[in-house]
Order: structure tokens, then C-alpha cells, then sequence
């Protein structure tokens, strides 16, 4: 009987598991909406706080992202000849340029809706691409396309497209000459040094 | 009529000046970026504190008529140059379009064809010669225009110099048509307010970032959004294979510092 009950919480267990993983497009409207509400409900964003909208999607859609990924995307070839460590701190300083880029553009977007349009999802699919539009009064839509990856735990984003172009790969002519004059450790400074001036630029908009 | 000059002693320039190394798209990139500093700073000085004080005085159901007046004028060209890509679906459509915003929307401030499923169109004469196979020719920066190419700058120079391409160009009266160039600038930058700031905020290099977006968008206009499919991602392999050893011979070490030779591999030499 208790073997019963096992295979059976066993099941239900497995079960809620699979569900636990949101179909991608499922994430991407589900995750937009709650930063949208988020943004819009929150007064400090509203009076174009960046550092607590920072702070909001680092919480919130962060664990959605292979930076991983989307870091070596942007590097391109060279990515092979980064040690693990230089990987990691390429990672680390891409993350926290893009989260305020993303946090920037967020906290001005006041009247914007997403459209997300659905997906059809093979059960066989590991790489899909999730279509967007973002709406706002006064422009025509803007398309973001979301490149997403089965993850172990659920779909993660590496790659976001505005307007049919890739912000990822976007990056890799800028960063492919940073190599060539200085080296992968010359990247992760310019890196570093970006993200200095932009933590200063954020806390001067906090203070006002 | 002192921009088309200026465009137009840009185009003899390009024929004289010589390719660089870099980017093989830009060959003139010293002169792009020198242009492009300038309008740089006409737009931190000039432009954008001017947009600014624009989005904060106007309310937004106003510039959304702003906006879409302006974007009502632009419908007809739109549909000539879907027209002349072979899009006769598409240029009546526009021409639908102008006609309902101009007459149901109100001389186009409201934009009630988008309601009733009259879709907005991109369209330009750079588009229209990509379609008939014209490639963009060198990347250049115009002088208060911004990106373009050589092929691209095409669309600046009729607009500018085509009487009805650009119906506020054929307004009469200087004042208003004046007036009309000016609210249009700035609404237009209003809108892009926010995009120039996340820009800021991204690029590594402005200069780069905004050229190899722009090439890349123009593509996927020309091909209405559905390029032909080049898997950008083709050689993604890498990212699965592990990274390297920090130093060669140094796998017995525990991480070895980056950059630094393992003492093992001297020492075995």
C-alpha cells in the first residue's frame, strides 16, 4: 500500500514537475507582465530610479537568462580561447551591462504593452524563438524576438532581437576589435570600465 | 536647399577618398566618425534637450496626433515605393490608409486605418533599390540625417529635392513650412528618446553599434522583416566545448592564474 502511495506521489511529483516548466512564450508573457505591473506600480521606478529597477530585474527575470551563452554568442571565436576564468568574468561584466541597459530602457517605457504572439512547440524542441511586439503610443510596434533554450529547469533566453536584429551578435564587431588590440583581458576591462561609469550615472538618477 | 549641398559634397567626397582598413561595409569610417561626432553633439546640444522639454510639455494624446499627422504624409510615398516593388496589395493598402486618415482620422491625426486592420508599412527608395538588387554601397553618415549608405542616402536626397515626395517640402509659405519641418524633427526624437538612452547605456562603442544595427535592420526592412534565412548562430559549436586550460602543460596545477606561465611547464623544459 505505501509502495502504492509512493508510486503515486512519485507521478503526481513528476507530473507537476513537467508542468513546473512554462512553454516559452508562456514565460515570456507571464514575466513581461509581471515586470510591466511591477514597473508601473512602483514609485521609485516611476521617477526614473535605475538602480531599483536594477534591482527589480535582477530579482524577477534574471534566472530566465543563459548569460553563459549569450556571452559567448557576443564574443564569438575567441570565446574558445578564453580560459574559464576570463569566461566568467566576460559573463559577469556582459550581465551587468545588459541588466542596465534593460533596466534603462524599462524605466522609460512607461505606456508600453507586449503583444506576445503564441508559439507552436514541438515536444522535441530545445532552441526556439518566441515573437514579440512591443506597443506603445504614438510608434508603430517595435518586434522583439526572444532566442530561448531548454534549460534543466525551464527555458532561459540567449539572445534578444529588436527589430529583426540581434543585440547579441550586434555586439560581437566591438568586442572582436577590443580583442584584437588588447586581448580578451582588454575586453573585460573596457567591459569593467563601461559598467563603472554607468554604476556612477545610476546613482546620481537614485539621488534625485 | 544648404543640406542637399552638404549631402551632395559628401557624395563627391566618397568618389575621391580612399578605403581604410576595418569593417569592409565602412571603407570611409575616419569621415563617418568625424560626422558623426558632430551630429553627436548637435544632438546633446541641440536636438535632444529640445525633445525633452517637447515630451514634457506635450501630453501624450497630443503628440500621438503629432506623431500620426506626420506619419499620415508619409503614407503615399510609402505606397509609391511599394508600388514600385512589384507590392500592389501593399500600395493599396497605404493608399487606403491616406485616404481614411484623411478624411475619418481627421487630416491623420487620428490613425483609424491601424484599427480597421490597415497595417502601417517601412518603406523607402534604399528599400526599393535593395529590392531591385542594388547593394547598400559604402556605410555613411549624412550630416544631421545620421546612418545611411550610399544606396540609402538615395531617400534623403529625393525627399529633399522632389517636390510632393515630401508634402510639408511643398507647402508654400516658408513660416509653416518651416514650423512643420521643426514640430516633425522633434517629435521624432521624442520618440527615440528612449531608445538613444538604452543606446548610451549598451554600446561599447556608439559608433560601431549604431552601424552594424542599421546595416543589419536594413536588410531585414528590405526583405519586409522575413530575411532570407543565414543562421547567424550557424557556428555555435563553440559554446559548448570546454574552455581551455588557463596555461599549456599546466594541467596538473590547480588554477593557475590567468595570463601566467605554470611554473610545471618551465620547470619540465
Amino acid at each position: 500500500m505505501t509502495k502504492f502511495f509512493l508510486t503515486i506521489l512519485l507521478a503526481l511529483g513528476l507530473a507537476s514537475n513537467a508542468m513546473a516548466m512554462d512553454a516559452p512564450d508562456e514565460l515570456v508573457r507571464n514575466v513581461s507582465k509581471d515586470m510591466a505591473e511591477t514597473v508601473r506600480n512602483d514609485k521609485a521606478i516611476q521617477a526614473g530610479d535605475i538602480k531599483r529597477v536594477t534591482e527589480v530585474a535582477e530579482t524577477k527575470i534574471l534566472k530566465y537568462f543563459d548569460f553563459q551563452r549569450m556571452t559567448g554568442l557576443a564574443v564569438g571565436r575567441e570565446w574558445r580561447n578564453a580560459t574559464p576564468e576570463q569566461r566568467t568574468a566576460l559573463a559577469s561584466e556582459f550581465r551587468t551591462l545588459l541588466v542596465r541597459t534593460y533596466a534603462n530602457a524599462l524605466a522609460q517605457y512607461k505606456n508600453q504593452t507586449i503583444d506576445v504572439k503564441p508559439l507552436k512547440l514541438a515536444a522535441t524542441d530545445t532552441d526556439v524563438t518566441v515573437r514579440t511586439e512591443l506597443r506603445q503610443p504614438g510608434s508603430k510596434p517595435i518586434p522583439m524576438d526572444y532566442d530561448m533554450i531548454k534549460g534543466t529547469d525551464n527555458w532561459k533566453v540567449y539572445d534578444v532581437s529588436v527589430a529583426g536584429v540581434s543585440l547579441v551578435t550586434n555586439y560581437r564587431e566591438t568586442f572582436g576589435q577590443e580583442i584584437k588590440a588588447s586581448g580578451i583581458d582588454g575586453l573585460i576591462k573596457s567591459l569593467h570600465d563601461k559598467n563603472q561609469a554607468g554604476a556612477a550615472k545610476a546613482a546620481d538618477t537614485g539621488k534625485k | 536647399m544648404k543640406l542637399l549641398t552638404i549631402v551632395t559634397m559628401m557624395l563627391a567626397l566618397l568618389l575621391s577618398a580612399c578605403a581604410t582598413t576595418g569593417n569592409p561595409q565602412d571603407p570611409l569610417e575616419p569621415m563617418n566618425r568625424k560626422v558623426f561626432a558632430f551630429n553627436d553633439a548637435v544632438d546633446t546640444y541641440a536636438f535632444k534637450p529640445v525633445a525633452k522639454g517637447y515630451a514634457a510639455v506635450t501630453p501624450m494624446p497630443v503628440r500621438t496626433g503629432i506623431g500620426n499627422f506626420f506619419s499620415n504624409l508619409e503614407d503615399a510615398w510609402i505606397g509609391t515605393n511599394n508600388l514600385l516593388q512589384g507590392k500592389p496589395g501593399a500600395a493599396a493598402s497605404d493608399v487606403g490608409r491616406l485616404l481614411v486618415n484623411t478624411t475619418v482620422g481627421i487630416l491623420g491625426l487620428f490613425d483609424v486605418a491601424t484599427e480597421l486592420g490597415l497595417e502601417k508599412h517601412d518603406e523607402d527608395l534604399g528599400q526599393t533599390l535593395g529590392v531591385w538588387g542594388v547593394g547598400p554601397g559604402p556605410y555613411l553618415v549624412l550630416p544631421f540625417f545620421g546612418s545611411s549608405t550610399l544606396r540609402d542616402s538615395s531617400n534623403t536626397l529625393v525627399t529633399l529635392a522632389v517636390p510632393y515626395v515630401d508634402p510639408v517640402g511643398a507647402v508654400d509659405r516658408v513660416a509653416i513650412r518651416n514650423t512643420a519641418r521643426a514640430i516633425r524633427l522633434v517629435d521624432l526624437r521624442a520618440q527615440l528618446l528612449a531608445a538613444g538612452n538604452a543606446l548610451d547605456e549598451a554600446a561599447l562603442d556608439k559608433y560601431s553599434f549604431m552601424r552594424d544595427f542599421y546595416l543589419k535592420r536594413r536588410i531585414n526592412q528590405i526583405y519586409d522583416g522575413n530575411p532570407p534565412k543565414v543562421k547567424n548562430k550557424e557556428d555555435d559549436d563553440y559554446l559548448d566545448e570546454p574552455a581551455p586550460p588557463a596555461a599549456p602543460a599546466a594541467t596538473k596545477l590547480e588554477e593557475p592564474p590567468a595570463g601566467q606561465f605554470a611554473p610545471a611547464e618551465s620547470s619540465g623544459k
